[in-house]
């Protein structure tokens, strides 16, 4: 008979190990999907897993892909640690998109210093704003955050598509819905020459041991933990929930507008409609798979763009859906959450439970009620 | 064979302690059976005996003449045990007759079921409307819906455990004629508490345990509550401790405060007045929610104030939250300890930081120092005996007395200007609550100004110089303990006032 | 006239998989249980529907793969929730991940394929009748199917001891399991309704509705359910009132046009989730909140040593 059993405390072993169990678990599980739907299983994986890491510019690319991701979750990661569920950071990444891409068509071909970081300010206040409005109504009304932020990427995807097709239409473009390709000046600096690698991704690790210090150090952690654990508590310390989910949406909102405003800038290079492709709901995934730790988001958010760059290379050779990245990540999450049961409770294997022990238990509770009443 | 039950050489050992040792006795037909004893005595286990919750070691009991052991609680109801539990197990957001149907087997909420516990209700004389959400009743009204909810399995023994403890005096009035009309139905009841005023009003039969055995049987109607309460405690009653040194500046002052109602079923508070001094222990009695809750959130800062003002040596709270309120000297050690005054899944070190932050200097501009707030919590565990491994074991390890010790400790520790502490020995063994006391009277004599809110009023009655009572929101004047008989206290907690210049006292 | 009796046709056709999702997700959270992966279970009823459809030729198979379906990945999300103990929020967006990629890996194979359509029932004489005929007598079995079930889900849970069990426990799971009944196997099997309603939700977007496959063709439609289910305030009459609404305001755009309205379509699609967020906005009102409290246990855990 299995019995489980709360451990007193999480197994840091296992909270830490157990990513890369979900990893090979969902290995193998996708041999079977593969071999169920008939595609030849060895060929795919050997794809999804190895060619991100062939060339020089998969490698490059892989860190393109990692960089918004990893922007996104580290303030989603904030968020759920407090209870704050931001799941429409795809509408703030869009959204930020709009508005840096906006500030870079407006200056068109004006040069300066000062256009780069107007750009990343423009991402980063238009994620904002839109985050502001699921905060806004928690805050103010108590209306559930999921689904309002949710219904915003949605209004923000329509947006974007709206715009292109609209007011910020190329006018040389033959009428196709996008924008003029950026000037020059507006494009993030390289990191590394011939690649798409920019300047954001050197971001990614600033932000994140500046949030890592902040969870750990600072009051700011403290209340976001208190917020998520012990809600009362955090009241009692005298930390107020309206301030932290703010706190959480905003700064989730700005770090998923400033990947945004640099995703169009940087590898995409103008607005299309096809700018949001999931990174907003992908980054859920990575904030849970790095432990909503900043520091192990960073290799999540690299985790995953293996799924998406050997998802794609698959893609190509074998001709399979682009969703099929879509399956891998769900099924990683799946296995993740499996194996989270075994860092909160001890699973024991005995027989019938042993007379004494629950007789302990029952005069435990006897003296506690003897001393209550 | 006029016996309903028999209970015969029930024994039942844990392994601390023999909760009952050979208990025997006979409730009869058409009684109200009074079981008696502190808390303690072994009532509980008895209880948990006859409703199939526990299975005794050894010992018989006997039924309407049949032998009778049940193996859980559904057996019980079967055999005929109607039970009604001192917290109740009723679904708020349901009605009265889908709560009723709910405990019956194949019980549908239909019209016709609603008629059925309407017909029911009116025939007992326990009016309920069943359509009504549970969430909308009062305290007295719940437990009706509860011994409905027996009564509609046509019971042979109803068990009431302390059904008092949580009803208005006005409340209890009504409950005894409830149960008197039961009785003239032939039902009859094994009522379970410690207060002897009822037991000798109600009851015509009290059998009275002490350390796990039966010390006496008798009929309550021929003793007085002296010896009643004799046979129960086996000594003499405790006495309200006597003079401490005169109280100093008053250090904690509110003043004619008003709290809106805590969530749909709250109570609001309406201008609460009360004055601590320095050296001074001020006791807030009555029982659980009557505005208990709301006066200690708006003590904290967790709720807003509506109207009045509190204020520390002198100096007015309104506005600021709860660290504000701290550096201004004020501390609180509230009744849940996990889950509002600590959090389970931090360790003890990382739990001083919710509330010491400030006054032990564990927090410059934002940045926790850990190394200090785990120095502080070793304090608070060496001065108050708190028994762990070290500051870095996870709170909810702990047990109940070590983490009320820990918790009062952590505010005693801040050397408060003014403490309140609500139910501070609650649900805490002996041995910590003793600790509790000791730290609590020390603490006054050294200058603070000590508000204690519980329910226990032994514990008000020892600990503090002066009582008030608050009931229905609204609190009565404080005097001094001593002065104040348990009448009079019955009389507050209805929440009437003292009349005349009976206790006109300074 | 005819425009008119089109709108109204066109309406009941983008209600009906709304009905079936929003139904299913009210029992299971009345059950205590937020699941919010209906859009991950309505696609893969789309896709499953479509694909035994085709496969077996039946258009009735189809609407029974599409129930299975929806059902199967229902219970995934269970046996991850209630059996693993995960937080039901992140397991719900992961079951919509998992769902939409799901399909179009196993809608590859369908894309660009036809259906025959749907059979109508055309009640003799009454489907004669101007408008009204077409709109009420002439609809497929599944639009009147979804009335029959939102009486069935109704009168369920307000009338039999089922009902009244599956309430319990999505009101205080831990004095349910005190009365003796079994928490999580209740709510495995009502996860498992949910999911199948879903998934037909999905079939009848796939079978009816288009009859043809696209990749993500429920385009948050399963969204919008959940959104449903808080406008209904959990009650299953107001769950229909709330998906023709929701229903009407995605026709909108469809119909604009022909009105001689002219703004960008873009502008029209946003309707329906403007019209969520303004609902969630209105529910959350103190005298709403009062009135139309949630099932009190609602995406919270049960746990009991086993």
């Amino acid at each position: 008979m299995l019995r489980l059993e709360p451990r007193t405390e999480r197994s840091r072993l296992l909270l830490w190990t157990t990513p890369l169990l979900a990893a090979a678990m969902t290995v193998v599980s996708a041999y079977a999907v593969f071999l169920i739907i008939g595609v030849d299983p060895a060929k795919a994986l050997r794809h999804v897993i190895f060619d991100p890491f062939s060339s020089a510019y998969a490698r490059s690319e892989l860190l393109v892909k990692a960089a918004p991701l990893a922007l996104i979750a580290l303030g989603l990661s904030l968020g759920f640690r407090a209870n704050v569920w931001n799941i429409g950071a795809e509408g703030q990444f869009t959204l930020g998109a709009i508005g840096g891409g906006a500030i870079a068509l407006a200056f068109y071909g004006v040069d300066g210093p000062w256009l780069f970081p107007l750009i990343c300010a423009g991402g980063i206040a238009a994620g904002m704003g839109w985050a502001a409005v699921p905060a806004a109504l928690r805050t103010r009304m108590g209306v559930n955050e999921i689904l309002v932020s949710l219904m915003l990427t949605y209004i923000a995807v329509l947006l974007l598509s709206a715009l292109v097709s609209g007011p910020l239409r190329d006018p040389d473009g033959f009428n196709f819905p996008e924008s003029r390709i950026f000037h020059e000046s507006a494009i993030p600096p390289m990191l590394i020459e011939g690649t798409r690698a920019h300047i954001g991704i050197a971001i990614v690790p600033i932000v994140a041991i500046f949030l890592w210090w902040l969870t750990r150090y600072h009051e700011v952690g403290l209340s976001l933990r208190l917020l998520g654990d012990t809600p009362r508590a955090a009241r009692f310390a005298g930390y107020s929930e309206a301030r932290a989910v703010w706190f959480c949406l905003l700064i989730s909102g700005g770090l998923a507008g400033l990947a945004g405003a640099l995703e169009a800038t940087g590898p995409i290079g103008q607005l299309v409609p096809g700018i949001p492709v999931g990174y907003g709901f992908t980054a859920i995934i990575v904030a849970f798979l790095g432990r909503l730790h900043p520091i192990g988001v960073v290799f999540a958010a690299l985790a995953l763009a293996v799924s998406y760059i050997g998802g794609e290379s698959a893609q190509i050779a074998m001709s399979l859906p682009a969703a099929m990245v879509g399956v891998l990540q769900g099924t990683l999450l799946f296995w993740l959450l499996i194996f989270d049961l075994f860092v909160g409770y001890r699973v024991r294997l005995l027989g019938p439970p042993k007379k004494s022990v629950r007789a302990t238990a029952e005069s435990d509770r006897e003296m506690s009620e003897a001393g209550g009443a | 064979m006029d016996d309903v039950l028999r209970v015969e050489f029930v024994t039942k050992r844990f392994p601390s302690v023999l909760a009952n040792d050979a208990v025997t006795f006979s409730v009869r037909h058409g009684e109200i059976h009074a079981l008696l004893g502190e808390n303690g005595a072994g009532k509980s286990t008895l209880v948990k005996i006859l409703y199939g919750l526990l299975q005794p070691d050894s010992g018989t009991l006997t039924l309407e003449g049949k032998p009778f052991a049940p193996a859980n609680p559904a057996t019980a109801r079967e055999s005929g045990i109607g039970m009604v539990f001192q917290h109740f197990s009723l679904f708020e957001g349901m009605t009265v007759a889908e709560n009723i149907a709910l405990g019956l087997p194949g019980a549908r909420p239909d019209t016709a079921f609603e008629s059925k516990v309407r017909t029911l209700s009116e025939e007992y004389g326990l009016p309920v409307r069943p359509t009504q959400v549970v969430g909308d009743l009062s305290v007295g009204e719940r437990q009706r819906v509860e011994i409905l909810r027996c009564l509609m399995q046509s019971p042979r023994l109803l068990i009431m455990d302390e059904p008092t403890s949580v009803l208005t005096p006005q409340e209890a009035d009504d409950l005894f004629v409830i149960l008197e009309g039961l009785r003239k139905r032939g039902l009859s009841i094994l009522y379970i508490s410690h207060r002897l005023s009822e037991i000798r009003a109600l009851c015509q039969a009290a059998t009275v345990m002490r350390g796990g055995k039966v010390v006496a049987t008798c009929d309550p109607r021929n003793e007085t509550a002296r010896s009643l309460a004799e046979m129960m405690i086996g000594a003499s009653l405790v006495q309200p401790i006597s003079a401490r040194p005169e109280p100093g500046p008053v250090r904690l002052k509110l003043e004619a405060l008003g709290v809106a109602a805590e969530g749909p079923f709250g109570v609001p508070l309406e201008d609460i007045s009360l004055s601590v001094s320095a050296g001074e222990i001020v006791g807030i009695g009555g029982v659980a929610g009557n505005g208990q809750a709301e006066l200690l959130s708006a003590l904290i800062g967790e709720s807003p104030i509506a109207h009045g003002d509190i204020c520390v040596d002198g100096v007015s709270v309104l506005g600021q939250g709860p660290s504000q309120r701290r550096g201004m000297g004020i501390c609180f050690a509230p009744e849940e300890r996990l889950g509002h005054a600590l959090s389970p899944g931090m360790t003890l070190a990382e739990n001083v930081l919710i509330s010491a932050r400030r006054r032990a200097g564990l927090s410059a501009h934002g940045v926790l120092n850990f190394g200090a707030a785990a120095r502080f919590a070793g304090e608070v565990i060496a001065k108050f005996d708190v028994r762990t491994s070290g500051p870095q074991q996870t709170a909810r390890t702990l047990s109940g007395g070590n983490l009320q010790k820990f918790s009062i400790g952590r505010e005693i520790a801040q050397k408060p200007i003014a403490l309140v502490a609500a139910q501070p020995t609650w649900g805490v063994d002996a041995a910590a609550a003793a600790t509790v006391h000791r730290a609590l009277i020390a603490l006054a004599e050294a200058g603070t100004a000590v508000l204690v809110i519980s329910q226990d009023l032994d514990e008000l009655r020892s600990l503090s110089q002066r009582l008030a009572i608050l009931s229905d929101g609204k609190l009565s004047e404080a005097v001094p303990t001593a002065e104040l008989s348990l009448a009079e206290i019955g009389t507050l907690m209805g929440g009437r006032s003292l009349q005349g210049g009976m206790h006109a006292t300074a | 006239m005819e425009l008119l009796a089109g709108i109204l046709f066109t309406l009941t056709i983008a209600s009906t998989p709304l009905v079936y999702a929003a139904l299913g997700e009210l029992v299971v959270e009345r059950s205590g249980v937020l699941n919010l992966g209906v859009e991950g279970m309505m696609i893969i009823g789309a896709i499953g529907g479509f694909a035994v459809a085709y496969s077996s030729g039946s258009v009735a198979m189809g609407v029974f793969g599409g129930v299975v379906a929806g059902a199967t990945l229902a219970l995934l999300f269970g046996a991850i929730t209630q059996i693993f103990l995960a937080n039901q929020v992140v397991t719900g967006l992961a079951l919509t991940i998992f769902g939409l990629g799901i399909s179009a890996l196993i809608g590859q194979a369908y894309t660009g394929q036809t259906l025959d359509t749907f059979p109508r029932l055309y009640l003799p004489v009454l489907s004669e009748v101007p408008i009204l005929g077409k709109v009420v007598f002439q609809q497929d079995i599944l639009v009147y199917g979804s009335i029959a079930l939102t009486a069935a889900v109704w009168w369920t849970l307000t009338r039999t001891r089922l009902g009244l069990i599956i309430r319990a426990v999505g009101e205080d799971h831990e004095a349910a399991h005190a009365l003796g009944f079994p928490v999580i196997p209740i709510r495995l099997a009502v996860l498992a309704f949910g999911g199948g309603c879903a998934g037909l939700g999905g079939a009848y977007l796939s079978l009816v509705q288009t009859p043809i496959w696209v990749e993500d063709m429920t385009a948050g439609r399963g969204w919008i359910a959940l959104a449903i289910v808080v406008f209904a305030a959990w009650r299953p009459w107001r769950v229909l009132l709330g998906a023709y609404l929701f229903g009407g305001f995605t026709i909108i755009q469809l119909h604009a046009q022909a009105f001689g309205v002219n703004i960008s379509p873009q502008y029209l699609s946003m309707i329906p989730y403007i019209v969520t967020i303004l609902v969630l906005v209105a529910m959350s009102t103190d005298t709403a909140r009062r009135h139309f409290r949630a099932p009190a246990c609602l995406g919270k855990t049960f746990f009991t040593v086993r």
